[in-house]
């Protein structure tokens, strides 16, 4: 197959270009030396106590771990309502209302942050914490019904009907039959929402009067070269952990597929 | 349980109302909120910041949109309103040259790494090579695009590499041609994007088709062109989609990249519904945007309908 390598070798260089920023990102956390350029000047774990040591940034983290635990929790919640609806029942306008769901998919972050800002703005809500996850439930509502609409799917109907006619009501084989066989899904979204909660830039900016989270924290730091350091320490640690989450979540994913019998067709969406 | 078609409806509906009624909320009601404050004005033209304060009376005015076609000097048109609405224009062009040059770069690039997966990994190994493909998209987007100023600006990897190399002796500093710059970060932002939905249109194509292809004579390179591609082509019209709407409204890389000297659309949205609470003026340059785009990408669909139409 020459082809087939020609491809391979194309596709492996690809990756490497992919991942290029995210493995330069750790040699320039741990490099002794102030301004971000090569040659790399020595080892120094400096920049990451620098980083631990700021009560700005603690505030942030803070921050930004009560808006992506409710960010996420709300999105899940709302996205095993619209999956299970969509996949078990047929309803007229299900396109339409599916569909409405999954639009801040394609539109400009920077669209649905305005509008949003407009309506807290004319209603007199004052931007806080709790705004931030008003954005962040609808940005991420998206991803979390496509990965339960999954799930959903690989769902054995007949397993619900033999609990039915074993004399199970409705909500007690949704707790006992169908919940333990979608809970890897349930906790793909919870994860996958909760990385793209934590790493939201654009609402959590406008939306949330002047409280700092961490992705303006960087945002702000990166312009400024005197504090780029800390924050390539910061970036390296929240790198790491959306890639330890991610792995996860894809454990599970696959785990739910495992499960159901299913076949493994690819990834999360 | 839900057997009769009204019972199962009312089902269906009930469980879904929640989430529906999340997305009116958030969603319809202020994208159509929007859509009002860019057709009104306050007496004597002065901005509509919002909260309205008392005794504030909006009415009906097109001047909104008028002042984006201030392209020259006249009664109607102030000369700020022009240097506004030439800076607006160079924006929002600059804004879709840019996108349409990230859209061409991803997909170009995107496409045989689609195509290697789906055709050339075995099926156990598919789910492990996506994973590897998207998990950068899934690491925080401000801090990718802000490493390209440190891959792309004085003595950064690029040029390390190069003068190491011994290819330039001087720094390129390829950061300060802001615009190119932009199409190297968010080129690479959207990658994954690219791939998926080409690599989705590829796991469909009947592999039947191309052995009889190949049977009747057809070469490898013209089975790809007459079966493969247009067989895949909803697929690069989805990922066209899915990778040129975004760019046209990205904010953070002419931020972070650009220094903001390099300003698109979005950048002149946020300038006035934030920094300048001129929060109609927004509303209409947000309107007339987004306008555009679905106009562009309507056209594009219309454009690749023969290829739409023939999937079963």
């Amino acid at each position: 197959m020459k082809k087939g390598l020609g491809l391979r070798s194309y596709t492996i260089f690809y990756l490497i270009v992919l991942y290029a920023p995210i493995i330069i990102l750790p040699m320039f956390a741990f490099n002794n030396a102030t301004t971000v350029a090569f040659p790399l000047q020595g080892f120094t774990t400096q920049w990451f106590s620098e980083m631990l040591a700021n009560t700005n940034l603690r505030k942030a983290l803070v921050n930004s771990l009560i808006v992506s635990l409710s960010s996420a929790t709300l999105a899940t919640v709302l996205g095993i309502l619209a999956a299970r609806s969509a996949v078990r029942y047929s309803w007229p306008g299900k396109g339409l209302v599916m569909g409405s769901i999954m639009v801040p998919l394609v539109l400009p972050e920077m669209i649905v942050a305005m509008s949003l800002l407009v309506l807290l703005l004319a209603m007199g809500i004052k931007l806080s914490l709790f705004t931030i996850i008003l954005g962040h439930v609808l940005m991420c509502m998206p991803f979390a019904v496509a990965i339960l609409t999954s799930a959903f799917q690989t769902l054995d109907k007949s397993l619900e009907e033999a609990a039915l006619d074993l004399g199970e009501n409705a909500w007690s084989t949704f707790r006992l039959i169908v919940l333990p066989l979608v809970m890897p899904g349930i906790m793909a979204s919870f994860l996958i929402t909760f990385t793209i909660s934590i790493d939201e830039f654009i609402i959590a900016n406008f939306l949330g009067g002047g409280e700092p989270v961490l992705s303006v924290f960087i945002f702000t730091a990166f312009r400024f070269p005197a504090t780029v350091p800390p924050v390539l320490a910061l970036g390296t640690m929240l790198v790491a952990f959306s890639i330890i989450l991610l792995t996860i979540a894809e454990y599970f994913r696959r785990r739910g597929v495992a499960k159901a019998g299913g076949k493994d067709s690819g990834g999360f969406l | 349980m839900a057997n009769t078609p009204t019972a199962e409806t009312r089902a269906g509906w009930s469980l879904v109302s929640v989430p529906a009624v999340y997305v009116l909320l958030m969603l319809a009601a202020p994208l159509l909120l929007v859509f009002g404050l860019s057709f009104v004005g306050l007496q004597g033209g002065a901005k509509v910041a919002l909260p309205l304060q008392e005794g504030q009376d909006l009415q009906f005015t097109l001047s909104n949109y008028a002042k984006l076609f201030c392209l020259s000097a006249s009664e109607s048109c102030s000369s700020t309103d022009v240097r506004m609405a030439q800076a607006t224009t160079t924006a929002m062009l600059r804004s879709l040259f840019v996108a349409a040059l990230v859209t061409l770069t991803t997909v170009v690039l995107a496409y045989p790494v689609a195509y290697y997966v789906s055709f050339h990994v075995a099926p156990s190994k598919k789910a492990l090579w996506l994973f590897l493909i998207t998990i950068p998209f899934w690491t925080s987007y401000v801090i990718r695009v802000a490493l390209w100023r440190t891959i792309l600006g004085y003595d950064g990897a690029v040029d390390a590499t190069l003068g190491a190399v011994g290819i330039i002796d001087q720094p390129l500093n390829l950061l300060q041609y802001g615009t190119a710059s932009i199409i190297i970060t968010l080129s690479h932002a959207y990658a994954p994007f690219a791939v998926l939905p080409i690599f989705v249109s590829l796991e469909k194509v009947d592999h039947s088709l191309l052995e009889a292809g190949q049977d009747l004579g057809e070469s490898r390179w013209t089975t790809f062109l007459r079966v493969t591609l247009p067989l895949s082509m909803a697929g690069v019209v989805a990922a066209v989609l899915i990778v040129f709407i975004p760019t046209v409204g990205d904010y953070v890389t002419p931020e972070l990249i650009g220094g903001g000297k390099v300003p698109m659309i979005a950048n002149f949205i946020e300038t006035q519904m934030w920094k300048l609470r001129n929060q109609s003026m927004g509303a209409a340059l947000a309107v007339s945007s987004m306008l555009i785009v679905g106009i562009l990408a309507l056209i594009f669909v219309l454009a690749n309908r023969r290829f739409l139409g023939v999937r079963k």
